[in-house]
This record gives structure tokens, sequence and C-alpha cells, in this order.
């Protein structure tokens, strides 16, 4: 089958379709975007989450014939998802160009291996769209389908603190030094 | 390779401000970071060829079966099948291993263990090759499993490996038990007469899998050459290719690996996976061939940490100095050695911990069974004795009725003790020190689910913060908090006299009027950060402040492995030795040059590199490295080692076994749902001497990451292998790591007590702090409900007294 879905803000057409493919077979092996990890492929890690039409899936458990005429946001778009949204991306010689929160997972050390990396920055990114200043609970709520295995999870909260608080400044007051917030929870979802 | 897309390229990090110089001791940023955060880091799953082929592995579904015969006409009728391989298919050698190669490329007339590689399949789709592999007809008939050490070793046991003649079957009682390593000290018959108390109880460790996230996978390249380029995530390219050299039947230099992104490792990378399989595919259809597991496969691709039965006694004075400890440890190694032996040294010569005993008697061996083969996993040998000894000071310590912090003090080693093996600690040992620090600090507030008064009228719950969470299984009632203390010690590097070195190579020259330096090593960055630890490494030594690190790969010597904590201080120290041998050629270079110029060239005396210039002691320029430089390159390869290990006595077990010594210590607090058998895990407070971080950051993070998987350990995981070894749960559905819910705030304190052997005093991190994790966890869990908990991981039917004899 023929399945023609937007991508990062791209159209894409894929064709001859087997009916047991994932959208992150599609992804991965047809369209050449990687980043979209394949670490357990049966809905239990979240390494492979990306925005369908805005709502945080795993790529793995989604046919890839479920997305026709749909609009998919992967780890690769989440730069320019940011700057649509109006935020800043990062200048810098190394960093130019990332999402505040992809900056702020390699600042806060939140970053090993990195295979948890880019569907725990599409859940993060999500949550902050949400929900601008999360409290410690709501982050380990709305992260909490996503595995990591190096980290022991303390740098990832540290990252989206970071994140939220950059995210909630405006342009160019510098970066905040994000400690726990115990604002308001609108419970980040799943 | 012109075909090929995301192959691993070299990265270039430059150090960030001026004030700050990105050397050693502050917390640089990854130099991988930014590719790994917009997901266009090339991990061994990404890697493509445009020519490529998929290959598949048929395993075995039982766990001890003769193969009568294997029919893959079936399977090569499939449109799209390239190739189908059994172990007749084999071109050179059949078998490898890491120290004994008893383990079959593909299974020839038996498999034993559940999951064993029968045949490969190679095809132009992964689904048709999945596809044809199930179309493989094998013929078995079961055979009766091993299991235990009963049945392994019973009269008329089957034996795993008939025939043996390794180096080790000379001195086991019986060929199921692969290797034993008993350690005598002192005189425990007479110290036990004097015992006023006498501690003795059982034990067992259940069978945790590394679970790193990124699945076993790479690409093999059939080279014009007749020989193979293999990408590959790895955790030591050199052992592979020395693996893989007589399996393909080529000289080793027609096997060439480079690392590939790397998803984790915590030692399941140390074995061949599908390296072998992929290679011999590509050479049988000539085209590249990538293979990537998923999940399911990934647990029975790999060796999994070993599952442990102990027995412990200790006996003490009545105000509690331990007079005397013996253990037996028995190791289940599964189907093939892997590393089974070191574990069996490790758990040996560690299994009494960090404490002065003057009398001991230890015994540790591994058995050959059917069950899934078991290796490395962070922290070998030693955690399961860790959990064992720390559950025997709380024993001994309510025996006697004592603080368990104050009992571990009394008998904690120190600089100068001597170990079980006959070896002195000759480096700090700050036990008492760690175990005071996570005492002193404040403990998390009390019933901490309710929510601040500052949130809302009234008393609020967080199902988030209790037992069961989101589940919302309690409010509160039925909770009950308990506080545990654990600490421990691992050694740190290869021991029993291997040959442990690294190597490095590097380079400094001028690019674009900037002295820039090049690392090239065949260190495999797992995720815990060597690269970065590489770049600052370069700066210090060197003064740049560009430093490129070169893909790893084996055009350069070997690194060794990335696993017993030691690459820091291995290829951390090759890099300094080459760092400093490229310092030497340069000041030569400097004096040829600059003879007439500054008197300090001329008069011998001590030179620094800083900031992109040579500089005296004083802090004068007498030069730019760019000037000193001009168009030449400098660089150098050395190779680096330790000291000399020695093996142990394989009677007495003395010797001097052992490189350095690593040392964490854990408070755990937990909160259990006594009624429901539900553990919330507060906080997992660590302190842990590192001699000198070179990246505190990155320190942390090794210190958090093994903290989490202690817990996991304590708590959650487990491979259930049934009597008839069979895997019942192959999958993150049923096998339970950590999640960001299940882990709590980890505050760690960092000690900095330089060992004057290693380089910059440096102490390998990695897995001290999976040592004492769980059975601090344990602890708490026992200070809040007063049972036994003799068995990792506890399981809510454990503390509810509901659990069934079968699995408790």
């Amino acid at each position: 089958m023929r399945v023609t879905f937007t991508v990062n803000g791209r159209r894409h057409e894929a064709d001859d379709v087997w009916e047991g493919e994932s959208l992150l077979y599609v992804l991965r092996e047809r369209m050449g975007l990687p980043g979209s990890k394949n670490a357990c492929e049966q809905g239990e890690c979240g390494s492979c989450t990306v925005r369908l039409d805005g709502e945080s899936v795993c790529a793995c458990l989604v046919a890839a014939g479920q997305v026709e005429g749909r609009e998919v946001v992967t780890v690769e778009g989440l730069a320019d998802l940011a700057r649509q949204r109006g935020e800043t991306p990062a200048e810098g010689a190394a960093d130019a160009g990332l999402s505040p929160v992809q900056k702020a997972f390699v600042d806060a050390g939140a970053v090993q291996c990195g295979f948890c990396t880019p569907g725990l920055l599409v859940a993060a990114d999500e949550l902050i769209e949400h929900n601008a200043s999360p409290s410690d609970a709501d982050i380990r709520e709305a992260l909490s389908g996503n595995l990591c295995r190096c980290t022991g999870y303390e740098t990832i909260l540290d990252a989206v603190r970071l994140a939220a608080a950059r995210t909630g400044q405006p342009a160019g007051a510098g970066a905040p030094d994000a400690g726990p917030d115990a604002g308001t929870s609108q419970g980040g979802a799943i | 390779m012109a075909d090929a897309t995301r192959l691993p390229t070299t990265i270039t990090q430059v150090s960030q401000g001026t004030a700050a110089k990105g050397g050693i001791g502050e917390s640089t940023l990854r130099p991988d970071g930014t590719l790994k955060v917009t997901g266009e880091f090339a991990y061994a799953s990404d890697l493509w060829h445009e020519d490529m082929l998929w290959g598949c592995t048929l395993r075995s579904p039982y766990a001890h079966a003769e193969i009568r015969s294997v029919d893959v006409s079936e399977a090569l009728r499939i449109p799209g099948v390239r190739s189908v391989m059994t172990h007749d298919d084999l071109p050179a050698a059949t078998h490898y291993g890491l120290e004994i190669q008893d383990q079959p490329v593909l299974a020839k007339d038996r498999v034993r263990y559940h999951g064993e590689a029968v045949a490969i399949v190679a095809a132009d789709h992964p689904e048709t090759a999945r596809r044809a592999a199930a179309k493989i007809r094998v013929d078995y008939a079961e055979l009766p499993p091993v299991y235990d050490e009963e049945s392994a070793t019973r009269e008329g046991a089957p034996l795993l490996h008939p025939g043996r003649d390794d180096h080790h079957s000379g001195h086991v009682a019986h060929p199921n038990i692969l290797h034993r390593q008993p350690i005598v000290r002192g005189d425990v018959a007479a110290a036990k007469a004097e015992a006023d108390v006498v501690v003795r109880n059982d034990y067992e460790v259940g069978m945790q899998d590394q679970a790193f996230l990124g699945p076993e996978s790479g690409l093999a390249v059939p080279a014009e050459d007749g020989g193979v380029d293999l990408y590959i995530a790895t955790q030591w390219l050199h052992v592979d290719r020395d693996q893989l050299a007589p399996v393909l039947g080529l000289p080793a230099e027609k096997v060439r690996l480079t690392l590939s992104g790397v998803g984790g490792a915590f030692g399941a990378r140390e074995d061949l996976s599908m390296q072998a399989h992929a290679c011999l595919l590509a050479m049988a259809t000539g085209r590249p061939v990538k293979i990537v597991y998923n999940r399911y496969e990934s647990f029975f691709g790999h060796v999994h940490r070993h599952p442990a039965k102990l027995t412990y006694e200790h006996g003490a004075t009545r105000d509690g100095k331990l007079l005397y400890a013996k253990c037996r440890i028995v190791l289940d190694g599964g189907a093939y050695a892997s590393s089974s032996p070191a574990v069996v040294g490790n758990a040996a010569s560690l299994g009494i911990g960090p404490y002065e005993v003057d009398n001991v008697e230890v015994e540790a061996l591994a058995l050959y069974t059917n069950n899934p083969p078991c290796g490395a996993m962070r922290g070998f040998g030693a955690v399961q004795a860790c959990f064992a000894y720390e559950a025997q000071m709380d024993a001994l310590a309510e025996a006697l009725d004592m603080d368990p912090v104050e009992l571990r003090q009394r008998n904690a080693m120190s600089q100068g003790s001597v170990l079980p093996t006959g070896q002195e600690v000759d480096a700090p040992a700050p036990v008492a020190e760690i175990l005071r620090r996570v005492k002193e600090r404040p403990m998390p507030p009390q019933r901490q689910w309710e929510s601040s008064p500052s949130e809302g009228a009234g008393t609020g719950v967080d199902v988030r913060a209790l037992p069961g969470g989101l589940s919302n299984t309690t409010h509160g009632e039925g909770v009950v908090r308990g506080v545990g203390y654990a600490v421990g010690i691992k050694n740190v590097g290869f021991s029993e006299g291997f040959d442990d070195y690294s190597t490095a190579r590097v380079r400094v020259e001028v690019v674009g009027g900037e002295a820039v330096a090049l690392v090239h090593t065949a260190m495999a960055e797992v995720g815990q950060g060597g690269v970065t630890v590489h770049a600052q490494i370069a700066r210090t030594e060197l003064g740049v402040s560009r430093v490129t690190i070169h893909p790893a790969d084996t055009q350069v010597g070997s690194a060794g492995s990335t696993s017993a904590s030691r690459q820091t201080y291995m290829t951390g120290g090759a890099v300094k030795k080459a760092c400093e041998s490229v310092r030497e050629k340069v000041l030569r270079l400097g004096r040829e040059k600059f003879a007439g110029g500054h008197p300090a060239w001329t008069e011998g005396a001590e030179l620094r590199f800083e900031d992109g210039k040579i500089v005296t002691a004083g802090g004068e320029a007498v030069a730019a490295l760019a000037d000193v430089l001009e168009d030449e390159a400098v660089e150098d390869e050395v190779v680096f080692r330790h000291r000399p290990t020695e093996p142990f006595d394989l009677e007495t077990g003395q010797g001097f076994g052992h490189v350095q010594y690593s040392f964490a210590a854990h408070r755990a607090v937990v909160e259990v749902d006594v009624e429901l058998g539900l553990v919330k895990v507060v906080e997992l407070a660590c302190a842990q001497d590192v001699g000198k971080a070179l990246n505190p950051l990155a320190t942390v993070g090794q210190i958090q990451g093994g903290t989490t998987q202690g817990l996991g350990l304590a708590v959650m995981e487990e491979i259930l292998v049934d009597p008839d070894g069979k895997v019942r749960n192959p999958s993150f559905t049923d096998y339970l790591i950590p999640t960001i819910l299940d882990t709590p705030a980890i505050p760690v304190d960092v000690l900095e007590l330089a060992d004057e052997h290693a380089p910059y005093g440096l102490r390998g991190v990695g897995e001290a702090p999976t040592l004492s994790s769980t059975p601090a966890v344990v602890a708490a869990i026992r200070n809040a409900t007063g049972l036994a908990l003799r068995r990792v991981p506890v399981r809510p039917e454990h503390l509810t007294g509901t659990g069934t004899g079968a699995d408790a």
C-alpha cells in the first residue's frame, strides 16, 4: 500500500508498505529518520516517542497505515517545532539551532548513551508545551513511559526543570538555574 | 563505503569561553551531546548501506536438546532469501569465547540453552528473513536439563561440555563446575571457639539483565581484499576481532572493526552476539549484512548477571569485633563459560566485603547448567556477595543489639588493611567515612506524599509519591517507613595477572592557525563519557582548546574493555601518557627551532603547555604552540599498563590479585505498603570515593545510574527461568526496570582521596554504586517490615506472605 503523511512539516510518501509495518519502521528505514529509536518495539520504553497530530505516541505501536493524511513530529523536527512556538533556538558553535529542551538535556548532563534521549525529548517537549512550570511530580508522571538505563533520571529531571525555566524566560534573559518548582499541576499526559 | 550512510564520524569539541579551559576537573559537556539530542548520532541499529541485506537468527526453543536434523530447503526457496547457514556451513573455527572457546557459532548436534543460535538467514527485507528463519525445520529430541548445583553434580548428571580440557578443568571436582576459587586465611575453627555471637544464613540473588536500551546490532561489509569491515556496538573492539578472525578464517588484519554508536552496555556487550553471524552472511553473499535484534531476541542474545546462592557465617565478640567469616558462593554460569571465571575470582576475593577479618574461609564456584549463559554485568561477583555480607552485618547488629552503621564502622577496612587474599590495601579506603557521610545526611520529611500547605487548602495526597504510585492503591494507610545502610568494595581493572593495557594515539598540529589535538583510541564509548574525558585530558596536557576525537576502530592498538570501571584509568591513562610523549617531542622541536631565543629553551627549565602557548613555570610565554609546530604534525602512539597483578593461589586464594579498589556506601529510605507489599524508595543517598573526579557531572551521572540499577535488582529486576531452563519474561512488559517514578532522589557525596598509583589519583567509578545500593534498599525494607528478606529481588508476595514456595 501507499501511505502519505507529513513528517516534521514535509509531505512524505511511502510505497509498497507492508500491512504489518509500524510507523517506526517507515520513519527509520524508509524516510531516513533514524532519530526515533528501536529499543523495545513493544510500546514499553518510549524511545520511539513521536507526536502524532500533536499527541505523544510510541511509533512502534502505530501501524503505518494509521498515519495516512496525518502529521508526525519526530526528534529531528523538535527545533522547528520550538521555533514555530516562538521559542528562541540555542546560539553557539556546537549547539546552534537546538530547541530549549534539546539544549537543556546537553547542558544538564542528561545524556549518557543517549538511546532513550530522542523519546524523552519529545515527551518532555510536549509536557512543557502544556505545562510551562511543571512540578517534579508532574515531570515524573509525564516521563514515566520513557525508560532510561544510564542516568538514574536525576539529570533528566534537572534538564526538564532547566528547559521549562528557560522556555518561560523572555528571549535573551539568560539561563536561570532551575530548581524544583511546586507550580500548578495540570497533569502531564502519559 | 561510498554507499553507506549513518557511519561514525570524528567529533570535534572546542572548550567553551576563555576562563574555562575545559580540562580535567571541570564538568565539560559531552562532545557527542548535540548529535545525540538531534537524532543524528549513528547508533549500530541506524547503520545503513544501499546494497545491504538483513540477517536473522533462528534460536532453540529448548534449553537442552539433541538436534537430529536441520532442513533449510523450504527457507531457501522463499523469494528474497540470499543465504541460509547452519553449523555445517561454517568455514573455519566453529567455537568462540572470551576465555574458553566453548560456545558454538551455530549449534551442532545439541543445544544447551533456551535461545541458542541454530541457523542464520540473510534476505532482502527483515520480514522476509524472519519468515524464512521460521521455515527452517529443526528436529529436536529434548534432553533432561541441568539447572542447579544438585542436578549439575549428582551421579550421572549430563555433562554440559564432555571432554573439557580448558585450564580450569584440572582443578574442579566435577566437569559441570566451571571454576572454583577458595580463600583460606587464619584459623576459622579457633576463632569460632572464641565467638560470642554467630550468625549464619542462606541468601539468593536472582538473574538480572543489563537491559541496555540500544539492542545488539551491527553492519558487516565484505571488502575487496577478501576481508570484512564490521561496524558494531561492542565493549571491546580488539577482543571481538580476536574471536572473529578464526571463525571467519581470516587473518586478524583483514577483520576491521569500527565502533558505531552504542546504546548502553553494562557488561552485556563483552561477549559476541551477532558479530560472527553478520560477517559470515556478508562473506557468503558478498553483500553488506545488517542484523538488529528486537527486545525479545536481545534477552536471548547476551549473557546476564549470574544468579547466586550464598551461605554466610560470621562470628563476633560481644562488642562487635568480627572474629571470622565463612562463605560459600555458588554462581550459575549457564551453558557457556563467558567471563564466569573472573566472576568467581571477584566473588571469592571480595566476598567478605570492606571489613577487616583475620580468619576467613571462602569458597566460590560457577556451574555449567542449561540455564541462560551468564557473564559480565556491572559489579560482577561483587554485587552478589555484597547483598549477602551486608545482610549479615545487619543480622549481626541485630543479634548484638548494636547500631548497624556502628558495627560496620568498627570493622571497616582502611588504608593498610589486609584483604583475605593477603593483599594490602595500599591506597585510601575511607569505608567508615563514607558510612558516616550517608548517615549524617538529613532525612527526607515524613509523610512526604502529603502536599505542602502552600499548594492549597487542606492536606492533599499525591499518590505519585506513595507505594503503588499512579495505581492509586493507598493514600498513606498501611505505609511504613524504613531506613537501611550498606557499603561495598569493588576491584577496578582486570585482575589476577591479566596483562591489562590500553593504547592511545595523539597528534597535535596547526589547523587554521590554531594548534589542535586529535585523539585516536579503540575505547568503546558506551555512554560513560570516555570521549568527554579524553578531550579534557588532551586540553590539560597540551594546552589546546580544540580536540577532535577519532572514531574508535582497530586501526589503532587495543584499548581493552569498557568494563571493570577501568576506562578512565586505563585509556585515560594512555591518552595522558601519549600527550606527555607528544609534549616532549614538541619541546625537542622547539629547542631546535628557538635555540637562540628565550633562555628557557636551553636552560632545561620546566616548560608547560597552556592556552596554546609554551610557558615557563612562572607563567611567562616562550612561544606559541602553533609557532613551534608550523606545518609539522607531532604524533605518538603509546601503550599504558597498570601495575601488574598475580593470580590467586588455587588452594589458598592468596595473591596480589587486584589493581585498585573502589568504595561506595548508600543509605536507603523506603516506604512500604505492608498490606499490598508495594515499595516506594523515597531517597537513595550515596557517598563514594572517586580519587579524582575528572568530570564531576559525568562522575555523579555514573553513581546515580549505578545506584538505580542496584535499586532495580533490589525490588523488581529478575529474569525468571523455569526448571526446564525456559526463560519466562523476555520483554520489557514482564522484565521491569526502574522508571522515573520508581527512582527516588539520589543525592551524591563525592570524596576525592587520591590513589597515588593511578593517573591523576583517580579511582574507577562505575561499578561500586551498583553494589551497595541493593542491600541498602533491602535493609530499609527489612527495617520497615521486620521480615528477614534473604532473596533479591524482593517481590510483593515476599512482603505479604502470599508467595508460593516455587518462586519465593
